[in-house]
């Protein structure tokens, strides 16, 4: 069982319709104790980063708590920035910090007309490192972005990708893994991704 | 590389996915969940349901065609047509949409635009505009293009990213349904003025059209309903085409 968590920001249809999709059984916990139950969690997330202050300290508890035993936890957009120290978006919100690193503002160019916000499909770049999450999906395959801000690309990245500025699109370390694109909204990759993370929960 | 987005529209009334030109005569053209299960094989990247005739389907009905698509593709589906208010917009996302386009209710309330950027994010905040050509400017039309805005197309999509849109999908009412190409110098204007994607619509008959809208008009992505509904052309021949032109695609 997988532990979806609702922090009220934005709505959560396209990811349970996804994860219903890969045969998954989930729940949207309205406790933090549940966390503790849980074969793995996912933090999902559009929107501004601020919101992630909603996940009180008794959730940041519970699931700082699920992954030190060893269960994997997978961020979404805002929520694999939340993975990070913090993010420029919202300075005085602090992150779950289990990736070193601080989220910042897309470059834009103006003069190749690269718009900030990124929205829509673009590639995905592999790094040298071996990942669980990218298992069985082809280096380069396109994934649907709508974002503004990003992580940068440290040790923990296993994917990158490029608009103005190069970013981390995939990252991962140990049992914890964060994806800056929607999976839920990037067809065939995207499923295979979130078959991949359940596969990391058995 | 960021790639061009290829838009299907399904314009729905009744459940049923219909066509008109210059938004009257509107005639069948299929069932939403077959054509969207189609499109995504094709290798659409985004599927728009726009309910056109705004205010007679029900919220209710619209919620089953919005389910039906939703539970066909994993790709960016957006509504817009019949939301009139914040709960219109809830009932869509609801439903499954994850972006809402909102058009009359915007220009009567630009805060409408603002609450649901609050809401659900910016980028789940799509502002329609129906422009036409007329005497040195883009005038905005309202009502399925039934009355003037008295408000220019340019100044109006500043307003509106400034107020929190994400994207705005701008329609040339002179040539919706026409296919005698998109009206890419209005377009390129919009395109130019504002940093969020514009997403080009009306017009679209040929393969050259959309090479057309990606450099001459400055878009960032283009919608067509009729081209692909009646499967005269595949998207996958588009954006191979498109390839082959230099323009960056999802294939």
């Amino acid at each position: 069982m997988i532990a979806l968590i609702d922090y009220k920001a934005g709505n959560l249809t396209s990811v349970r319709k996804a994860l219903s999709a890969v045969g998954v059984d989930f729940v949207v916990p309205d406790s933090p104790d549940v966390c503790g139950e849980a074969a793995g969690l996912i933090v999902p997330g559009v929107g501004n980063f601020a919101a992630t202050e909603a996940i009180t300290s008794e959730w940041r508890a519970a699931i700082g708590s699920a992954v030190e035993r060893g269960r994997p936890l997978l961020g979404i957009c805002v929520g694999m920035q939340w993975l990070f120290e913090g993010s420029e978006e919202a300075p005085e919100v602090p992150g779950l910090g289990l990736m070193p690193g601080r989220v910042a503002r897309l470059d834009g160019d103006a003069a190749n007309r690269l718009k900030v916000p990124h929205v829509g499909w673009n590639a995905l770049d592999f790094t040298a490192r071996a990942s669980r999450l990218l298992r069985g999906v082809e280096p380069g395959a396109p994934v649907y972005f709508t974002h503004s801000y990003a992580a940068p690309v440290t040790a923990d990245c296993v994917a990158s990708t490029s608009h103005a500025n190069t970013f981390s699109a995939v990252v991962e370390r140990d049992n914890v893994f964060g994806v800056q694109f929607h999976p839920e909204k990037s067809s065939d990759a995207g499923l295979q991704i979130l078959r991949n993370f359940l596969d990391a929960c058995r | 590389m960021l790639t061009k987005r290829i838009i299907a529209c399904l314009d729905v009334r009744d459940g049923q996915v219909v066509k008109g030109v210059q938004f009257q005569q509107l005639r069948r053209a299929g069932d939403p969940g077959a054509l969207a299960r189609r499109y995504n094989v094709e290798g659409i990247d985004e599927v728009v349901i726009l309910d056109v005739t705004a205010t007679l389907e029900t919220r209710q009905a619209l919620a089953r065609t919005i389910d039906a698509v939703a539970r066909e593709i994993f790709l960016p589906l957006t509504v817009g047509g019949g939301i009139r208010s914040e709960d219109d917009a809830a009932a869509a996302v609801e439903a499954g949409a994850d972006k809402v386009s909102v058009n009359t209710a915007a220009l009567r309330d630009p805060g409408l635009i603002t609450t649901l950027a609050r809401r659900y994010g910016s980028q789940a905040v799509i502002v329609a505009i129906d422009a036409k050509r007329e005497a040195g400017h883009f005038g905005v039309y309202v009502r399925s293009g039934t009355s003037a805005a008295a408000r220019d197309a340019v100044e109006w999509a500043r307003e509106a990213e400034s107020r929190g849109a994400g994207e705005i999908l701008l329609t040339s009412m002179d040539r919706d349904g026409t296919r005698a190409g998109f009206d890419c110098e209005m377009t390129a204007a919009v395109s130019d003025a504002v940093d969020i994607p514009v997403i080009a619509s009306g017009g679209a008959g040929t393969f050259e059209h959309f090479t057309d809208v990606f450099t001459r008009g400055h878009a960032d992505a283009a919608l067509a309903a009729s081209i692909f509904h009646y499967a005269e052309s595949s998207v996958a021949d588009l954006k191979r085409h498109l390839r082959e032109h230099g323009i960056p695609v999802r294939l």
